[in-house]
């Protein structure tokens, strides 16, 4: 433990400058070992010609109509031009907008809310964790997606259920008004991921700090507004930012819940499964491509708003 | 966490020793801060309700698991989860009622996933011992194209990579979903990798290189047995999410006979006419067995490995 305490700051300011005696570095250790860097990097270093290739030609062939079959042949802006006019790609991203702007938040505050009741000197709580974090390990496989399809059929056992109270329930999978709404409870059943992480970071907030405001007669609400949340905003951000991204590259669940076709009537088409069958099932390489670098940069503006929205409610502590 | 020694009562003292005996045996998390403004009560109350909402969340599993052992009819029409009448033919008829017995395909999946795991572990301790403990030109500049990489969403690479894999003759074969993995082409476990390196002492590397260790030894005998845990977080990682994994195999296996057991699942909705339901509720539930399997065998480093980096 006391290696490791006087190590840290050491070997931080070995990274932020350069050494001071650069030359007698050089001779000591840098000659040696410079080769080895490179050997054990070689994997990665095959890796990338395997991402760096395949971005560039990505680029270059959003710029050609090509079938797999015949050579690619170069036409300029139109697939571009095209996917503004094209009605499935703007189904397609109001659908997976759609899910990514209500599952998102919705998740968010469930993973936020438990792990807080959590967080109270709990018994049985590695129980309680493994419970809720179980779900977001099985909800991306084919298997729960499926499930789900049986649970929201017409006669599944949530309009069973919903039977007892009287009420009719829809055919939640079948009809184009809540078909998606269905993968959006999926997508919130599996919120123990951030939870997890919530969970860790509450152990950060120090308890003097609600000891202080219980003195002083701050309410519970009033200490999770002023302390816990201003100090696991950080937290919030990460979490919000990551689930962002994940969720406008849904793929799965829509292609299973409509077995491939994103109906009905293109209610979950996401914009994934659009670029899948344009790709795959019609070979429209090229315009496939050009509807991937339009989704890099749909998750990178995303990205961008999340971050320059922190600088309004994420408090850091320097 | 200081222990109370001279206020504290000798029941409370003696209670918070259980608690910490307890936490040490089990290696976990604590059990979070003691609130001194609950109250019994309350503490009743918000057990009440994190078990109600651990039953929601657990009903969807469950229902499928009493539906693998009940008779089609039953089971949209019977509302209990205890099955009336148990039918354990299903999982002989799910396990059968495929092209391949339901055991080809777990083989299939558990050959992808062995060599993804072990190609996922080795080539990113590699690259992770040499951006976390090697000297070299140009490492800072590779370690940040590694963690551009992880910015880069999957399918901007998809069509190029597709292409090159069919150029090579690689379609029908398991090379496209596991070659990668063993070009350390995840660069979030490396950065894992990085930042767990980064914490064992450096004096570490110094002594052995004064015994005469050259990198290569360092690394396999000293750093290696030293970074299990963050081993065992990407082995497990790994292990779920191509279990999981779905798109790859259906855009690179067309031949049923490859198939991997996501694959092999959709299958039974295919043949949906038949109404096969409680067979294929039986295979699902034995598709998800390994997942919870490893999750019970690896929850300590699983919570760890998540709630330090964060990953789904």
């Amino acid at each position: 433990m006391a290696v490791m305490a006087t190590e840290a700051p050491q070997r931080a300011s070995d990274e932020a400058r350069p050494a001071p005696s650069p030359q007698r570095r050089t001779r000591r250790r840098r000659r040696p070992i410079q080769w080895a860097g490179y050997i054990f990097l070689l994997p990665w270093f095959l890796g990338m010609l395997f991402t760096i290739v395949p971005f560039g030609a990505s680029l270059y062939l959003g710029f050609t109509d090509y079938d797999l079959l015949t050579p690619p042949s170069w036409v300029g802006l139109e697939n571009f031009i095209e996917l503004f006019r094209d009605p499935r790609v703007g189904q397609s991203l109001i659908v997976t907008f759609t899910y990514t702007l209500v599952s998102v938040p919705l998740s968010l505050i469930a993973a936020l809310g438990v792990a807080l009741a959590l967080n109270r000197g709990l018994r049985g709580l590695p129980l309680y964790r493994a419970v809720y974090y179980l779900p977001s390990l099985l909800g991306g496989s084919v298997a729960i997606v499926m499930l789900w399809r049986q649970i929201f059929g017409t006669r599944g056992i949530v309009n069973t259920f919903l039977g007892w109270f009287g009420i009719d329930g829809p055919a939640w999978v079948s009809d184009p008004s809540t078909a998606l709404s269905v993968l959006i409870i999926l997508n919130v059943w599996t919120f123990g991921a951030p939870m997890v992480i919530f969970l860790a970071s509450l152990r950060q907030v120090p308890t003097m700090y609600y000891e202080a405001a219980a003195v002083d007669g701050a309410t519970r609400w009033r200490q999770f507004r002023s302390i816990t949340l201003p100090l696991i905003s950080p937290i919030i951000f990460f979490n919000l930012v990551l689930a962002t991204i994940g969720t406008l590259q849904t793929f799965t669940q829509g292609y299973v819940l409509s077995n491939g076709s994103g109906g009905p009537a293109g209610s979950t088409l996401f914009y994934n499964l659009n670029l899948y069958i344009e790709g795959f099932s019609r070979f429209n390489m090229g315009y496939a491509s050009a509807m991937a670098w339009l989704l890099l940069v749909i998750i990178a503006a995303f990205t961008a708003v999340n971050f320059i929205a922190q600088k309004y409610w994420v408090y850091y502590e320097n | 966490m200081a222990i109370p020694t001279t206020t504290a009562t000798p029941t409370a003292a003696r209670a918070l020793t259980r608690r910490q005996r307890s936490r040490r045996d089990s290696g976990d998390l604590d059990p979070g801060p003691v609130d001194a403004q609950d109250t019994a009560q309350r503490r009743f109350l918000r057990h009440v309700i994190l078990c109600g909402v651990a039953l929601l969340m657990m009903y969807p599993l469950l229902w499928m698991l009493s539906s693998s052992v009940k008779p089609d009819a039953n089971i949209f029409t019977e509302q209990g989860l205890w099955p009336s009448e148990w039918r354990f033919e299903n999982y002989a008829d799910g396990w059968n009622s495929l092209q391949h017995p339901f055991g080809h395909y777990i083989v299939n999946s558990a050959i992808v996933v062995s060599l993804s795991i072990v190609g996922t572990v080795v080539s990113s301790a590699l690259a992770a011992y040499a951006f976390a403990r090697l000297e070299f030109p140009g490492r800072r500049f590779f370690f940040g194209l590694a963690l551009i990489t992880l910015m880069l969403p999957g399918h901007v690479l998809l069509i190029p990579q597709y292409i090159i894999f069919s150029e090579l003759g690689w379609l029908n074969t398991y090379l496209p979903l596991v070659v990668p993995n063993f070009l350390a082409s995840n660069a979030f476990f490396i950065f894992l990798m990085v930042q767990f390196m980064r914490a064992l002492p450096k004096e570490l590397d110094d002594a052995a290189r004064i015994d005469g260790c050259g990198p290569f030894r360092i690394f396999f005998q000293i750093i290696a047995p030293l970074c299990v845990p963050a081993f065992a977080t990407t082995a497990i990682f790994t292990f779920i999410s191509t279990w999981n994994e779905f798109f790859s195999p259906l855009i690179y296996i067309t031949d049923p006979n490859l198939y991997t057991v996501p694959l092999a699942l959709r299958q039974f909705m295919d043949a949906e006419g038949q109404s096969a339901w409680g067979p294929m509720f039986a295979m699902s539930v034995v598709s998800l067995l390994p997942i919870v399997a490893f999750f019970i065998m690896g929850q300590k480093y699983l919570v760890k490995g998540i709630a330090t980096t964060g990953l789904k």
